[in-house]
């Protein structure tokens, strides 16, 4: 009976699941590449072909999104410009497939007359700086709050905890709807319409300040369990301050699934800010939208199909890219997890 | 068992208590003046100050509250005289809008919403929760893979756009179905089955994707348990071991977060009530919000919790049911 104490000598087997074969000594690899954790997931991330097709979409979308003021200058055609002479006495675009022709490349609205491209192109903008700043907020909030909650624990600890199960009791996408006007109420009377960067703020901050709870309890767990490692305690027997290590150690080793959980939230404020202004709740007019157009087109479902279709795909293969890659992407930082 | 429950009810009323007075906050205490708000744009002050009066909003916030919470516990009189408004026991409010009271609008329109939730969620967690099954037990072939595929499209899916896909295939180009409607279920069943199929649909396909996944993983997890070995080893049949055995280790965290998903979807299934054009719950908070009906928004933001709260519940006994092993801690 060998000592089951011990471990059985490594080199024996060779790990078929790893990245690189460990060939020390064969011939023609005299060199054993150090890799960090962090190139290793990069490395399997690149390695990753669905990973790849999604970031080549998400880069795609980010590029057209930027450029959308350089395309409404080549085409000469403003999102806000009515082109009424080219719809039909019954407000239809004339011509196949919902007006598609060479000047707007995907037709028009029906009733309005916008150009549904230059729609879609500054509704991208909408989506995408709503989704990434609630992301943006709901994660700060809730890495600020994790970290102090897991460092302080006690009281603090005890208040986060209960402030968490009690978000997870409201029903968040009803809140969201009945908040919003309400809080513009208190902002402006009735008589004067707010700007609609006022109400973008809104949105971004409902969703920023009602979400950031899902990060909270998973950073607060993370640094519960780092607290006590030993580099923490080497960092403070060399004189390390608190802030010191918060930032510079716990945070660092802390940023893989902080990571994850926002590239998981953003197509989540995609799909939910596209479903409040699907409501009319949302950004409004003259500020252009996806979630508005799919509902501005429910009239129209039967007559103009097209006008649906185009902001109805658009959001799907956004939020479609943006989970495949946050799935990726949590694969390659975690070896352990399996699909 | 029963310290187990009696432990939950408390806290769930806890919960109540203090998602009530946030929303009764935010909705009476937030808006610079709610009689304004809920009188409307043509209202001269004095039938603001009668709109205050009446509604008793002229009172200091506290005793609103106090007020509130005893009308829905023993029912509470509006006004006086000849504007007298009996509002009797589970009274959530008034609406001057509708000159009717809350409750009345919230029965009027629960059915709806409970018929396209239960019958989406019965058709959801039979589809999902098969696939998922069958997928784990024929893992790497081309039928999993298909179901792996359709799945994770499934979950990037919206209501909105696939609604109106469904919509547009099978009610506008080919007359396959009815326009959706709602009939009561006691005056014509199968009517009231043929008016909801659409948004059942539209629900269960939806909502299936993400069911399929999670059975499906849990199915393999425990497929790959000691427990089932020894069951294929005793030689039960392959269904008894997959459906008794397997099936049932597999099936409770499902049970969690369906009952979640049911408590969720039953405060507001507001998409799919608007695409439909279907009467709920969800789209009077829809239609309450965009005239700021006040007391219709807080009485329907606050069911809504009151729904999830009891789901959680339910499925913290649930749970207990269905599995031992939480019973024995």
């Amino acid at each position: 009976m060998s000592d089951l104490s011990h471990p059985p000598p490594v080199a024996t087997t060779v790990d078929p699941a790893a990245p690189e074969p460990v060939a020390g000594t064969v011939a023609g690899h005299p060199e054993i590449v150090g890799r960090s954790p962090n190139q290793l997931a990069w490395l399997r991330l690149k390695r990753d072909r669905t990973a790849r097709a999604s970031a080549v979409t998400l880069a795609v979308a980010a590029v057209v999104a930027l450029g959308a003021p350089l395309l409404g200058h080549l085409t000469g055609i403003d999102p806000t410009d009515k082109f009424v002479d080219r719809l039909n006495d019954f407000g239809m675009p004339i011509g196949y497939a919902g007006g598609i022709n060479t000047d707007h490349w995907l037709g028009l609205e029906p009733g309005s007359g916008r150009d549904i491209a230059l729609q879609l192109v500054y509704g991208l903008r909408t989506s995408l700086f709503v989704a990434f700043a609630s992301a943006l907020l709901a994660s700060v909030i809730g890495v600020a709050v994790g970290v102090l909650a897991g460092w302080a624990r006690g009281w603090l600890d005890s208040v986060v905890n209960w402030l968490v199960d009690l978000t997870l009791a409201f029903p968040f996408l009803i809140f969201a709807l009945a908040v919003i006007p309400i809080l513009q109420d208190r902002f402006y009377s009735d008589r004067e319409s707010p700007s609609p960067a006022f109400r973008v703020a809104l949105i971004v901050a409902t969703f920023g300040l009602f979400s950031w709870t899902y990060t909270a309890r998973l950073v607060r767990g993370q640094v519960i369990s780092l607290r006590e490692r030993e580099f923490v305690e080497a960092a403070r027997a060399a004189g390390a301050g608190t802030g010191h290590i918060l930032l510079r150690q716990l945070l660092p080793n802390i940023w893989a699934p902080i990571l994850v959980t926002v590239s998981l939230m953003v197509p989540q404020f995609i799909a939910i800010e596209a479903a409040l202004a699907f409501v009319n709740i949302g950004v409004t007019e003259p500020t252009p939208d996806l979630g508005r157009m799919i509902f501005n087109s429910i009239g129209y479902v039967a007559s103009d199909p097209w006008y649906t279709l185009f902001p109805g795909l658009t959001i799907f293969l956004l939020v479609l890219a943006f989970n495949l890659l946050g799935d990726a992407l949590r694969d390659s930082l975690d070896p352990r997890s399996t699909r | 068992m029963l310290r187990f429950v009696l432990r939950r009810l408390l806290v769930a009323v806890l919960t109540l208590v203090v998602v009530s007075l946030v929303t009764f906050g935010l909705f009476f205490a937030v808006p610079s003046s709610p009689a304004k708000v809920m009188c409307g744009k043509n209202c001269t002050a004095a039938d603001i100050a009668q709109v205050e009066q009446r509604l008793g909003i002229d009172r200091p916030l506290p005793r609103q509250y106090a007020d509130f919470v005893h009308g829905v516990f023993a029912g509470r009189t509006y006004g006086e005289g000849d504007f007298r408004q009996d509002c009797p026991a589970p009274c959530l409010g008034f609406s001057f809008r509708n000159n009717q009271p809350v409750t009345e609008i919230v029965v009027q329109r629960a059915p709806v919403t409970f018929s396209i939730v239960l019958g989406g969620a019965v058709l959801w967690l039979a589809l999902g929760i098969s696939l998922g099954m069958v997928s784990a037990l024929r893992r790497g072939t081309a039928f999993d893979r298909a179901a792996i595929g359709i799945t994770l499209a499934g979950a990037s899916m919206q209501v909105y756009f696939f609604g109106l896909i469904l919509l547009y295939l099978l009610v506008y180009s080919t007359g396959l179905l009815p326009f959706p409607s709602y009939t009561p279920l006691t005056e014509n069943p199968a009517r009231w089955a043929a008016g909801l199929i659409l948004p059942w649909m539209t629900l269960g396909f939806l909502n299936s994707a993400l069911y399929a996944r999670l059975s499906r993983a849990q199915m393999l997890e425990t497929l790959s348990e000691d427990f089932v070995r020894t069951a294929r080893a005793k030689g039960l049949p392959a269904r008894q071991v997959h459906t008794r055995h397997a099936l049932r280790a597999a099936i409770t965290p499902i049970v969690t977060i369906a009952g979640l998903d049911i408590g969720t979807s039953l405060g507001g299934t507001f998409i799919t009530e608007t695409i439909f054009g279907l009467q709920g719950l969800g789209k009077a908070t829809v239609e309450a919000v965009q005239f700021l009906n006040l007391p219709v928004v807080m009485a329907t933001v606050l069911l809504a919790a009151v729904f999830i709260v009891v789901a959680n519940i339910v499925v913290d006994v649930l749970y207990a049911v269905i599995d031992p092993r939480v019973r024995l801690n």
